[in-house]
């Protein structure tokens, strides 16, 4: 379950989500590029990995390639990584002035299991603004896509 | 539901003085004169900042005779509600992709950890660059 808050006092996004995974398997999901190819971009999108320096100062550069071909691009620095800590900045270059300084923090909850807490922080509430509004489309798509499953399965 | 409107919305509440007063609404109506009161601004300015979150939607004053009172609109935090739950049923799916990615991570490591044991013992054993 993905918990999401928006502060109402600084432009920031926190997400929270619990995984099966050792601390050392979540970090390497995040930090080797194939790995994180495979689950970054959204259901209808293929992740393609330009560059990828995953190391303290390193950076990193990937596009999400749409059905049609269309190519979105997106970079930023690792600032930071620690066995439980990502640092890093995350820009679309769509939009490259508007950068967020993200921490992902990870908790190890003992038994195979972690804790992920994702801190986003965006320069102005506008910026957040657009941020949030990006995945409106992709998450109503993928919000019927699976209320389609559900009627399918006879979950509904 | 408009992109337009809830950029509003937000535009509206990235100010500190309306958060507070949506804050204030939230608990109950007030005039305008009682919303003035904490704050060290004019009433006129107070009417300003309404303005912008009744433009947003978020507040609407009672039609009727002075003092009218401020009410909060309740559809408008609805909206950015569903604005939030749908960018986190986004983060959601993203993180139902790598639970997938983590459970074959385990797998490579177990039948890794089993060819590790079939290995120990042979001198010349191959050998494993992910695991030195």
């Amino acid at each position: 379950m993905t918990t999401i808050e928006a502060d109402p006092t600084v432009p920031i996004i926190r997400i929270t989500r619990d995984f099966q995974a050792t601390p050392e398997q979540l970090l390497r999901a995040h930090t080797d590029p194939e790995l994180f190819a495979r689950w970054v971009g959204p259901d209808s999108t293929r992740t393609r990995v330009d560059h990828w320096d995953a190391r303290t100062g390193g950076s990193f550069r990937f596009v999400s390639v749409i059905d049609d071909g269309v190519e979105f691009g997106f970079r930023g620095c690792f600032h930071e990584i620690r066995p439980d800590r990502i640092v890093q900045t995350f820009t679309f270059e769509g939009d490259p002035d508007g950068v967020a300084l993200e921490t992902l923090w990870i908790e190890d909850l003992g038994g195979g299991r972690c804790r992920l807490r994702v801190q986003s922080l965006v320069d102005s509430f506008e910026g957040r603004d657009a941020w949030l509004k990006s995945g409106m489309e992709t998450g109503v798509e993928q919000g019927y896509a699976k209320l389609d499953r559900m009627l399918a399965d006879g979950a509904v | 539901m408009s992109p337009d409107t809830l950029s509003r919305v937000f535009a509206a509440l990235a100010d500190p003085t309306r958060r507070d007063i949506v804050d204030r609404l939230a608990a109950d109506e007030a005039t305008v004169n009682q919303l003035a009161e904490p704050y060290r601004m004019s009433v006129q300015a107070v009417y300003k900042h309404l303005r912008v979150l009744e433009e947003a939607g978020l507040v609407s004053r009672a039609p009727g005779p002075q003092p009218r009172r401020v009410r909060l609109r309740a559809e408008a935090l609805d909206l950015m509600d569903e604005w939030l739950e749908r960018y986190r049923r986004r983060a959601e799916e993203r993180y139902q992709r790598l639970d997938r990615v983590l459970a074959t991570m385990r797998q490579t490591n177990e039948s890794e950890e089993n060819s590790d044991d079939d290995d120990r013992g042979g001198p010349d054993g191959p050998h494993h660059p992910h695991h030195p």
